[in-house]
């Protein structure tokens, strides 16, 4: 299991908390931890997911892209050491 | 899950420019001598595209996963010409096709290596090398060469220096940009993995994955945000942010080394330039509070730069190697040519700043009837400046005919455009013809 974060920015809308995580569950991909505000208009979201080994990292950044698409959101999925080696020791 | 660190760490690479520079693949040639150079050539080939060939395909997955850009994927081998002790000027050539052939193979950017240490003197193999560069840069696309001509411990081989003189000077009779793919060195070191100037040292293992990291404008942010602190505020923020893009190199250059099943080597924060705005080195300066680059007050505010540099990424990485530092070409750096046009930055400023960078002149367009000796000329001042502070320098110039004081010469992609630099017009020919070597500094009597 190998852990990432989701970040999404985009104008607000409804749905898109919807569309993002039931792409996720369609993949298999388990939420652990989910952060969301609106900045002077624009919606941001973090999310700390779970991915199973089953279901490739590629495959699933591409579905989650192609959702944020769809909602006209920008989509980024990388994985959590990267966050975590630039802030820890 | 502490979305402050995610929103800066997401900043840092999709506004401020931060990227991984390079995963460079250090191979091993001196196992590929075989009886003629033919053979060799094959077998260079071979060992290169065996070794190398998940390099790019591992670097984009990386990039994919954690979201972090690695501009290229480059590879390093060991000096050409101690594989090639028993070919001519002309033979050599099949080394030079196939490291070139190689690497398109693979799909790497560069393949640095085409090479001779000859700061002591030159061998068979090291006179044929440095004869064949007018003709391997121009018949090449991605090989990249270097040539050591001085060290602490040698001195500086004024012949050397004499004859890289004369040799970029027929290059650029062939062409008005094969000089960027060639830099002299005093003081080369064995892991670099940034061009023009990466090469396998004899003393590497067979096969290294070494990691150059940059990222001008994440610092530059940094600072903005310490506007009139004082000095010792700078210095601090400088090692902190270094630290911080550091670690992503370490962590990078762990994950590539682990997928190609190779040894990590080495980490090298380099602040290295390009020309897109923000992305400047001259910028870093002017923001510690120099109006522009070139003005008095550069030289110290680029050695507070360089130092801070090293001291935040030697922590962050198990191995920090290579040139580590800030570089300063003027062509890659849209604040340096900023500062030539305007008059503020000189080339004997520039020398000055290299006693304190990471490097050397670099990238510097000065005008095609400059004198041969008068080139041999700055690559001896930045050889001693080197040797006499053990610190390595390098010069990699650009003349181009055709072309006067002010004019603008674009070299493409991340090279940049330089503007054409003047030149003191005074000779320099009897010193550089009297040949010979300058003897060590006495501080490299240390047995």
């Amino acid at each position: 299991m190998i852990k990432a974060v989701v970040t999404v920015v985009g104008q607000d809308q409804t749905g898109i908390v919807a569309g993002i995580a039931t792409t996720l569950a369609k993949h298999g991909v388990n939420i652990l931890d989910m952060s969301q505000t609106i900045m002077s208009e624009t919606f941001t979201m973090s999310m700390l997911v779970a991915l199973d080994a089953a279901d490739s990292f590629d495959d699933i950044y591409a579905a989650v892209k192609e959702e944020g698409a769809r909602l006209g959101v920008t989509v980024h999925v990388q994985r959590q050491e990267i966050f975590d080696t630039m802030a820890h020791i | 899950m502490d979305t402050t660190q995610i929103r800066e760490t997401i900043q840092m690479v999709k506004e401020d420019n931060f990227d991984i520079r390079t995963i460079t693949m250090g191979i091993s040639l001196l196992d590929t001598v075989g009886g003629s150079v033919e053979e060799t050539a094959k077998n260079v080939y071979k060992k290169i595209t065996t070794y190398a060939k998940d390099l790019v395909a591992v670097g984009q997955q990386i990039e994919r996963e954690y979201g972090v850009p690695i501009t290229n994927k480059r590879i390093s081998v060991t000096p050409v010409s101690l594989i090639a002790g028993n070919a001519d000027e002309k033979e050599i050539l099949v080394l030079a096709h196939a490291l070139d052939d190689a690497a398109k193979e693979v799909g790497v950017d560069f393949i640095g290596g085409y090479s001779a240490l000859v700061q002591k003197g030159f061998s068979h193999g090291d006179l044929a090398l440095i004869k064949s560069l007018p003709n391997a840069l121009t018949e090449t696309d991605v090989v990249m060469s270097s040539v050591n001509v001085g060290s602490s411990k040698a001195g500086i081989n004024l012949d050397a220096v004499k004859l890289m003189g004369e040799t970029i000077k027929v290059i650029t009779d062939k062409s008005d940009t094969a000089n960027s793919k060639m830099v002299v060195f005093a003081n080369a070191v064995e892991d670099n993995p940034f061009m023009a100037g990466a090469f396998h040292g004899v003393s590497e293992p067979d096969v290294v994955i070494n990691v150059g990291i940059s990222g001008p404008g994440v610092v530059k942010r940094a600072l903005e945000q310490v506007k009139g602190e004082s000095i010792t505020v700078v210095a601090e923020t400088i090692k902190k942010t270094a630290f911080k893009i550091t670690r992503v190199g370490q962590l990078v250059g762990t994950i590539a080394s682990e997928r190609l099943g190779v040894p990590f080597g080495i980490v090298d924060l380099s602040l290295a330039p390009t020309p897109a705005r923000g992305d400047s080195v001259a910028e870093v300066l002017e923001e510690i509070g120099l109006e522009q680059v070139g003005t008095h007050g550069t030289t110290a505010a680029l050695m507070l730069l360089n130092d801070a540099v090293k001291k935040g990424g030697v922590m962050a990485s198990q191995g920090v190697g290579g040139l580590s530092g800030a570089f300063i070409p003027v062509s890659e750096d849209a604040g340096m040519i900023d500062a030539v046009k305007a008059g503020t930055l000189s080339l004997a400023k520039l020398e000055a700043m290299t006693s304190v960078c990471s490097v050397g002149l670099d990238m510097i367009a000065i005008p095609g009837e400059t004198e041969a000796t008068t080139i041999s000329a700055m690559i001896a001042d930045e050889a001693a400046i080197g040797i006499q502070n053990n610190k390595t320098t390098a010069v990699r110039i650009l003349p181009t005919n055709g072309t006067k004081v002010g004019d603008m010469v674009d070299y493409g992609g991340l090279l940049g455009t330089a503007p054409v630099m003047p030149v003191v017009d005074k000779s320099s020919a009897d010193f550089i013809n009297r040949g010979g070597h300058v003897p060590a500094p006495i501080h490299s009597f240390k047995n």
